[in-house]
């Protein structure tokens, strides 16, 4: 067994610990590797350009920035703010959980690229949950906004990775069954996609948690600075 | 009929955009940057091709690119957006628009939708309107489209106008677009170099195979650790699965299939929020929405994954032996 190749594993780990820059850590991770595995330098190139080139997908998501772009510079954010911030009873709890189900339900249909940080967080939840928590706390400050729109992300996240564990047509579940039919288990997708419900239900309940002490934890700051001044 | 292809050349005329207005206002570099992307994005129908052909040229060219892009990133310095026109007029803007802002940024899930949907029932004249591969990712690239055409005519502003915005974020964004990309690619070459293979076997050399838990636990956080490492669940499970998985927890112990495969990798979906290396979830989302933390959205989700997490191991340990 040769344990050199290990080594792009520890430039990563350092380039990432020491805040390097991370692509030119990650090209020299895979770099590393190739070397120590025994590649040649023009094969190692080639897999490194065939393996960059076969994912293009993952940039797909520049396209939105244009329609973005364009509706934010006409005010999109403000209106959802606006918005947000008339809607009775719509808390800021309501509304992030309400989208995680929605967020999972969608990804359990197989539909997880409806949604996403480009798609729906930055144009429309981010800033509506920027508006609910103002009607909880009036004066965020940026490293609340930041938070907030972390969370925001987070729960995207959440939503559609336990989401589509249980679509039996997705990439997990075909991986899974594959594997085991290799190794001569025949299983049907539909065995493997109902295992995963529980920790489906289980990451809904606690993100929901979460959402919601999130929520009471800026309700009891608002509650404080407003004994201030009385007290 | 719509391919995924043409989603590719979208995406590096939109990157050529990028590049050249960099280049007319005097930021070499990053003009450069966007440049070689986009000839990486509009040759690599070429690329792939001519690999499969046995032509390995094209691909080592590319392979060269993706060192320039590498070395090329840290002079992208980070921009924070700088938004265009002042608050007060898109304020006047968003009042007098309303409802209808909605309608454009709708379209982009609902156009996306709806392709997902019924794309594999439309026929023009016999001939399949969406080609099946990617069939929602193509719908989703001809949803952007639609939704800028319909903000343009919301906005009354040109479509021209869009891109230009676009490139603004584009640009906001950097070098953090390019890391699912080259992640991806990462992972592909530490399998070449067999690099699961030596993680696993450290891992069964250590192990004290005779207790079920004691392997169900190394099974589950592998799973783990190998995702946060790869940045991927997708490549830790064959690993996991072949090195413990299998041998131990199924032959040995008489774990179930389903649910140990299932939960397994939902192990490895909790590794997935944790870890910088699965940059389109994490890194990328922190760069479009910029926080200044780059880490932030992790740290928004970790307590979550570790929740998840425990969960999960417990559920297993009720349910895998029964």
């Amino acid at each position: 067994m040769n344990y050199w190749p290990l080594l792009g594993v520890a430039v990563i780990i350092v380039g990432f610990a020491l805040r390097f820059n991370p692509v030119p850590v990650v090209v020299s991770a895979a770099l590393a590797s190739g070397l120590l595995a025994g590649f040649h330098v023009p094969a190692l190139l080639a897999l490194l350009g065939k393996s960059f080139v076969s994912s293009r997908m993952l940039l797909i998501f520049v396209l939105t920035l244009p329609a973005i772009g364009l509706l934010e510079h006409a005010g999109l954010r403000e209106h959802a703010q606006r918005w947000m911030a008339r809607l009775q009873g719509m808390t800021l709890a309501r509304l992030l959980i309400g989208y995680l189900l929605l967020r999972q339900l969608l990804a359990m249909l197989g539909l997880t690229g409806v949604a996403g940080p480009a798609q729906t967080v930055r144009p429309l939840l981010a800033p509506m949950s920027e508006a609910a928590a103002e009607k909880i706390l009036p004066e965020l400050t940026d490293n609340d906004r930041d938070e907030l729109r972390a969370v925001a992300a987070a729960t995207d996240n959440v939503g559609r990775f336990f989401g589509e564990d249980v679509f039996i047509a997705l990439g997990a579940v075909l991986l899974i069954q594959a594997f085991y039919t290799q190794h001569g288990i025949e299983l049907t997708p539909l065995s493997i996609a109902l295992w995963a419900l529980p920790t489906a239900i289980a990451a809904f309940v606690i993100q929901s948690i979460r959402i919601w002490l999130y929520q009471r934890r800026l309700q009891r700051r608002a509650a404080q600075t407003h004994d201030k001044p009385a007290g | 009929m719509l391919r995924i292809e043409y989603a590719y050349w979208l995406i590096a005329a939109f990157l050529f955009y990028t590049g050249l207005r960099n280049l007319r206002e005097g930021h070499g570099w990053r003009a450069a940057f966007w440049l070689i992307l986009g000839a990486l994005f509009g040759s690599g129908d070429y690329i792939l091709a001519q690999q499969a052909t046995g032509n390995a040229l094209p691909s080592e060219f590319a392979g060269a690119g993706v060192i320039a892009l590498a070395l090329l990133a840290p002079r992208l310095h980070r921009t924070a957006h700088v938004e265009t026109g002042n608050g007060e007029q898109r304020l006047q803007s968003a009042i007098r628009l309303g409802h209808r802002l909605f309608v454009p940024a709708l379209l982009i899930p609902l156009v996306t939708l709806l392709v997902a949907l019924l794309g594999a029932h439309l026929f023009i004249a016999g001939h399949a309107v969406f080609a099946a591969p990617q069939m929602t990712l193509t719908g989703l690239a001809l949803a952007c489209v639609v939704a800028l055409f319909a903000a343009s005519r919301v906005a009354r502003t040109s479509m021209h106008g869009g891109v230009a915005e676009g490139r603004r974020l584009l640009d906001a964004i950097g070098w953090a677009a390019l890391l699912p990309l080259l992640l991806a690619a990462l992972g592909e070459v530490f399998t070449q170099s067999g690099v699961g293979a030596a993680i696993s076997a450290l891992a069964t050399t250590y192990l004290p195979t005779g207790s079920a838990l004691a392997c169900l636990l190394t099974f589950a956080l592998g799973m783990v650790l190998f995702t946060v490492i790869m940045g991927n669940a997708f490549a830790a499970f064959p690993v996991m699965m072949a090195g413990i998985g299998l041998p131990l927890l199924i032959q040995q112990h008489g774990a179930h299939p389903a649910i140990l495969g299932s939960m397994g990798m939902l192990c490895g979906y909790c590794g997935t929020l944790l870890t910088p290396m699965a940059a389109d979830f994490n890194l990328v989302p922190a760069a479009l929405l910029e926080l200044r933390n780059p880490y932030g959205v992790i740290r928004a989700q970790a307590w979550s994954a570790l929740a998840i997490l425990v969960t999960t191991i417990v559920l297993m340990w009720l349910f895998v032996f029964r």
